[in-house]
């Protein structure tokens, strides 16, 4: 069919059919092939004991599960991926919104303030990993330098578990603050002044506006940041690697960084699958019924 | 902070009848706890990253001696070698090239088919909206061992398109959720009108939707540049040689190599990250507005 010929045909409105022939079919035929398939195939590769060559044969039904289920190394993972996520709830959305209370009306250097702290979120996370392993090494890096100058040894950071740990609890922190403060800010700015003037009218002092009128106000914004909060934790990959690579003796894994070291690296297709299932169960699970419990609305 | 004695204003007349008074009489100390609170967040953000880029300005010893002070000689040869080696340049290529066509598929077919979705009635189109849109609920990570066996059995392996078609599949459902929203927002008369004057869907379309949808437009190319640019993950599992690395993994592959050389890595670290950081000082309104407004619209 030639292009005009589709348009003539395209003319009329019943022409809806043959224009969404058109404009779907590519969009579609990606998703599916890269998407939608993908995911089916962890499901059906995680029943097997597969190296990734020929077919897989080997089924050993739930094994890999339970294996799971008994890998130190991966319940470790886990748990780091729960301990991200409440840092981020905890500490990072009040940072967040405390700089957002902050820089949200027009104040000298607001602008120049929100940008700097935006900064470090449009960086890799593999650089944002790589400058944070140069910050925290013993060696050479200005925490050791600064503990060394005051009188201190030097702070080997990177080479023990919890420190290591906080070492990549900070490194999220320096990130993504400041895109869950520029949510806060455009939730803020949203608020009609009006509620404020009402507040002062009634009597409420700053506290009582803030919590009376502010985070009610906010809450849509709130439930987002806390929704990209915990898809984000559980996601994180990137900047494991170039700050901790998974050590010391594996404790600084997540979920996403097992799943690389230990099913791809070692083409362990099966067992990776795996993994890889349980983490979408873990993300639809939560996707669902946060959006169906709290975000209804929106 | 104390409370502010609310000055009952006569009901029923507006704010501008009140009494004028000073609008933060209590807290003079506010401005200066204000800036002081901000300026400590914003050393915390900018220190790590002006230590990188002057770290590569030292000689390794002094690195390790003088860590926290500026060099006593600035070694312009560590960024001097960098920026003539071709490995600098072409990971920077290799990136460019695979962000900009990514960005062309994720827009040219996202744009496809949310014009579908948005103007055309046809059977079945809120099933493929609610499918596509099922790609928002999990991560690349989830699928990234079936993914690598399909790229693979694909024969893409160790190509830039083994890492640009799976980069898009996945950044379509963001895309294809804010374009829908954005094009419903053109009013309908307008494509009654040009069905009438016999100007088909696809014209329609190309003449009329897109240019008049530059915004929204813009953003799902930002928010799908700068995923592609920093994506480390699809990349890393995709390509082997490492001429065709794009800079995430450039820049893991040289500190790989230099490990024992930290000036070089600061050095090469700043030199990688200091295109985004340009385009961040010179469009950061768009970069901002696009990557927040793309958040809290999807």
């Amino acid at each position: 069919m030639t292009l005009t010929a589709i348009q003539r045909e395209a003319s009329a409105r019943g022409g809806a059919l043959t224009a969404a022939l058109i404009f779907l079919p590519p969009a579609l035929l990606l998703f599916t092939i890269f998407v939608i398939l993908p995911i089916g195939e962890a499901a059906w590769y995680g029943f097997y004991n597969w190296n990734g060559f020929n077919r897989p044969e080997n089924f050993i039904a739930l094994k890999n599960y339970f294996s799971l289920l008994d890998n130190s190394t991966f319940k470790r993972a886990a748990l780091n991926n729960l301990i991200i996520i409440a840092v981020s709830l905890l500490l990072q959305l009040p940072l967040a919104l405390g700089m957002a209370l902050l820089l949200a009306k027009k104040a000298f250097g607001a602008v120049a303030f929100r940008l700097i702290f935006f900064m470090p979120y449009i960086l890799a996370d593999v650089a944002a990993g790589l400058i944070f392993r140069f910050i925290f090494d013993g060696d050479y890096g200005p925490v050791s330098g600064l503990s060394q100058a005051l009188g201190f040894g030097p702070i080997y950071m990177l080479a023990s578990p919890t420190p290591a740990m906080v070492a990549l609890l900070i490194v999220i922190l320096w990130k993504y603050f400041g895109f869950h403060m520029m949510l806060f800010i455009a939730g803020l700015q949203a608020i009609d002044q009006h509620l404020y003037e009402a507040a002062e009218i009634d009597g409420a002092n700053a506290f009582q506006r803030f919590r009376f009128v502010t985070v009610p106000q906010l809450s849509s914004m709130i439930k987002l940041s806390v929704f990209f909060s915990v898809i984000g934790s559980l996601q994180l990959f990137d900047v494991v690697m170039p700050l901790t690579n998974g050590g010391p003796f594996n404790t600084t894994h997540t979920m996403v960084s097992f799943l690389y070291i230990f099913g791809i690296t070692r083409m362990r297709v099966g067992f990776g699958s795996s993994v890889g299932v349980v983490l979408f169960i873990i993300c639809v699970t939560f996707a669902f019924t946060y959006r169906r419990f709290l975000m209804r609305d929106e | 902070m104390s409370d502010q004695i609310a000055i009952s204003a006569p009901s029923g007349v507006g704010s501008a009848a009140r009494p004028k008074r000073a609008r933060r009489p209590p807290f003079a100390l506010y401005p200066a706890f204000r800036l002081s609170a901000l300026i400590l967040v914003a050393s915390i953000v900018i220190v790590p990253l002006v230590a990188t880029a002057i770290g590569g300005f030292k000689e390794l010893g002094e690195l390790r001696a003088n860590p926290l002070g500026l060099p006593k000689v600035w070694q312009w040869e560590n960024y001097r070698a960098i920026l003539e080696s071709a490995r600098y340049w072409r990971v920077l290529g290799n990136s460019l090239l695979i962000a900009c066509l990514t960005v062309a598929i994720t827009v040219s077919l996202s744009a496809m088919a949310a014009f579908a979705f948005a103007h055309l009635k046809f059977f079945g189109r809120r099933f493929l909206f609610t499918y596509m849109t099922l790609g928002l609920m999990f991560p690349a990570a989830t699928a990234i061992l079936p993914l690598f066996i399909r790229v693979r059995d694909l024969g893409l392996l160790d190509t830039p398109w083994g890492v640009i078609l799976p980069q898009a599949a996945f950044a379509l459902a963001m895309a294809v959720l804010l374009l829908r929203n954005g094009f419903r927002q053109l009013p309908d008369e307008l494509l009654d009108a040009a069905l009438v004057d016999g100007c088909g869907y696809v014209r329609y379309f190309l003449y009329v939707t897109l240019p008049l949808s530059r915004p929204i437009l813009s953003t799902v190319a930002i928010i799908s540049f700068v995923a592609s640019w920093n994506a480390y993950l699809v990349p890393l599992i995709m390509l082997n040689t490492n001429t065709l690395y794009p800079w995430p993994l450039g820049l893991m592959d040289y500190q790989g190599e230099y490990t024992t050389q930290w000036q070089l890595v600061l050095a090469f670290i700043t030199l990688t990250i200091l295109p985004a950081i340009v385009m961040f000082i010179v469009a950061q309104k768009h970069i901002v507005a696009g990557l927040t407004a793309g958040a809290v619209k999807g």
